[in-house]
């Protein structure tokens, strides 16, 4: 059935487009007003000052820390946290008993808002009565203080990567239920096996998910913010701050809206440009079957 | 000559009786990852700072003695500017208000979408893919200003359940808009054209059949909206005050207000967590296959 009607046509679409314009359009395109101007304390006199909070981005050492960071976590979540969901999902796809129990609770964390773990691991690493320090104690050792300058974004990598491993792991593991099993059998009868298997057939037979996979951790690790912000709130002395913890503190805690703005932009280049980068890199010729 | 359909190819991943074990010991490592710190953590908020200090990793015993086992969930409710059990109540008006407006809007232009002779479907598709990519930080400021220029205009608007639930439809209905559309363009059209024949109007059409026909698709779609929505700390963090905030926000400050009171703040996360958990074990084919469908929004 197609229909025709204007009336109802503009009645029915009307609403959301409106509200995706008002709310998300246009105060992206304010973002990048307000990050040439002196906005703050929100105060409605506001000038321009041209390009004097990009000046500042580029001189402002948070930055740098918050970039290495964004940097680390980029690297973990491609590494770590999509490596472990595909070791797993290529584990779990061979065997039978038990397949269901592991698929539940590996999607525990991912259910779970980042703002509980965050708190969790915050817990977890406390000096006093933390579950790692209760761990060394049950074990005859001493006690150590674990978030340290240097240890800060290593600790917060942890719940980070933790969270969505399970989260990948089912994409995976859905994309491996997919692949004809024929393909298996003559593989079988050239007496490919095992680990052979998984990398020469397995792995290329996904090969689409995977680089789709790894464009959404990307996107992902710029949106990372709750369990930073829970666990250390950027510190200690800034060690863990990110492009997001930072653009939060800057405008609603040091309440410079404008320079917050020039730090958003900074989030959406960035993005865009591991996008681009990402796509060629991952970009091969996909499997049909 | 092997029948086919029995034939299960040997699919373990490493050789012989050895591979079996190796996977299994893998496999339940990661598995106590997910499950050791979650039991921890509710263990231990039915314990008082020195059993958690002292038997850090047992089972409670002091409280359980005593009889009081949810001190710790009573003492949640100490602070008024801080109470969790309110904190509750807020993230499902917040969420469930959300969630509505989201079923609500999207069906609709969805409807237009997958039914009408439109002439701009593709770019208003195009349209809002790009506004998925448009990240929540980019937002939150100007967003900010927008609530104040409305609150001059309406009154108690500003730090109200709505600067939280309008920028939530607005994120999330986009990507609500797609699924929904190409759920029904899967929906067949002969009841549509019987109910045409037989005098329905355009809106009855959408009422009485496109709407019943696609709750299995607002089921998945609803439920990865909300747990969005109830899982986001950012915007209610910035735009709500005192009495509105929703548990997430709650949470985030627990460790400021309860430091000393160790059981107190696992109990804080042990309610959190625990309603979410018994959704997801009791839902869970339709949790996963909603999360993951909308793997493109992450």
């Amino acid at each position: 059935m197609v229909f025709k009607d204007k009336k109802y046509m503009l009645l029915f679409l009307t609403p959301a487009i409106l509200l995706i314009t008002v709310f998300l359009y246009y105060p992206l395109y304010k973002t990048f007003v307000y990050s040439f101007t002196n906005f703050s304390n929100w105060s409605p006199k506001f000038s321009y000052i041209g390009l004097e909070n990009y000046k500042r981005l580029f001189e402002d050492p948070v930055i740098l820390v918050s970039l290495k960071n964004t940097g680390i976590l980029l690297l973990g979540t491609i590494i770590v946290e999509v490596g472990f969901a595909l070791v797993l999902a290529i584990l779990v796809d061979s065997i039978r008993k038990g397949f269901k129990f592991f698929r539940m609770v590996y999607f525990f964390p991912v259910v779970i808002s980042g703002t509980a773990i965050g708190l969790m691991f915050y817990l977890a690493v406390q000096y006093e009565y933390g579950l790692l320090n209760g761990l060394l104690t049950a074990m005859g050792k001493e006690k150590i203080e674990w978030i340290t300058e240097q240890s800060s974004m290593i600790l917060v990598l942890i719940p980070v990567l933790w969270q969505y491993v399970g989260f990948y792991f089912v994409i995976f593991l859905t994309a491996m239920a997919s692949i004809p099993q024929d393909i298996f059998e003559s593989a079988e009868l050239d007496g490919i096996t095992g680990f052979k298997k998984a990398i020469f057939i397995t792995v290329p037979m996904i090969w689409d998910v995977i680089a789709t996979v790894i464009g959404l951790v990307i996107a992902g690790s710029l949106k990372v913010f709750d369990v930073v912000f829970v666990m250390t709130g950027g510190g200690p002395l800034d060690s863990s701050q990110l492009l997001s913890t930072w653009l939060y503190q800057q405008s609603f805690v040091f309440n410079n809206q404008g320079y917050g703005s020039t730090i958003a932009v900074a989030i959406i280049v960035l993005g865009l440009l591991i996008y681009v980068l990402s796509s060629k890199l991952t970009q091969r010729e996909s499997v049909n079957y | 000559m092997k029948n086919k359909s029995t034939y299960i190819p040997e699919k373990m991943f490493f050789k012989g009786k050895m591979s079996k074990v190796a996977t299994y010991i893998i496999l339940s490592f990661w598995a106590l990852t997910t499950i050791a710190p979650l039991l921890w953590v509710l263990l231990n908020s039915f314990k008082n700072n020195d059993e958690i200090i002292s038997n850090a990793l047992g089972l409670p015993q002091m409280y359980l003695k005593t009889g009081n086992l949810f001190t710790n969930f009573e003492s949640l409710g100490r602070f008024s500017d801080n109470n969790i059990f309110r904190g509750f109540m807020n993230s499902f008006i917040i969420s469930g208000s959300a969630l509505f407006g989201i079923l609500l809007l999207s069906s609709m232009a969805a409807f237009v979408l997958a039914r009408f002779k439109f002439r701009f479907t593709k770019q208003v598709t195009a349209y809002l893919v790009a506004s998925m990519l448009i990240p929540q930080f980019a937002v939150i400021v100007p967003n900010f200003v927008i609530m104040r220029e409305i609150a001059k205009v309406i009154p108690n608007f500003q730090g109200s359940y709505m600067t939280v639930i309008i920028p939530h439809v607005a994120a999330f209905c986009n990507f609500a808009i797609l699924m929904l559309t190409s759920f029904m363009k899967t929906i067949p059209a002969e009841l549509e054209e019987a109910a045409i024949i037989d005098g329905c109007s355009i809106p009855g059409i959408f009422v009485k059949i496109i709407t019943p026909l696609s709750i299995p698709a607002f089921v998945s779609v609803g439920i990865m909206v909300f747990l969005w929505s109830y899982n986001d700390l950012i915007t209610p963090l910035v735009y709500l005050t005192k009495v509105n905030l929703p548990v997430t926000v709650l949470i985030s400050q627990v460790q400021g207000l309860y430091s000393t009171d160790y059981g107190a703040m696992m109990a804080a996360v042990t309610i959190t967590v625990v309603p979410v958990l018994l959704l997801y074990v009791f839902s869970q084919e339709y949790v996963i296959k909603g999360l993951t469908a909308g793997a493109v929004k992450g």
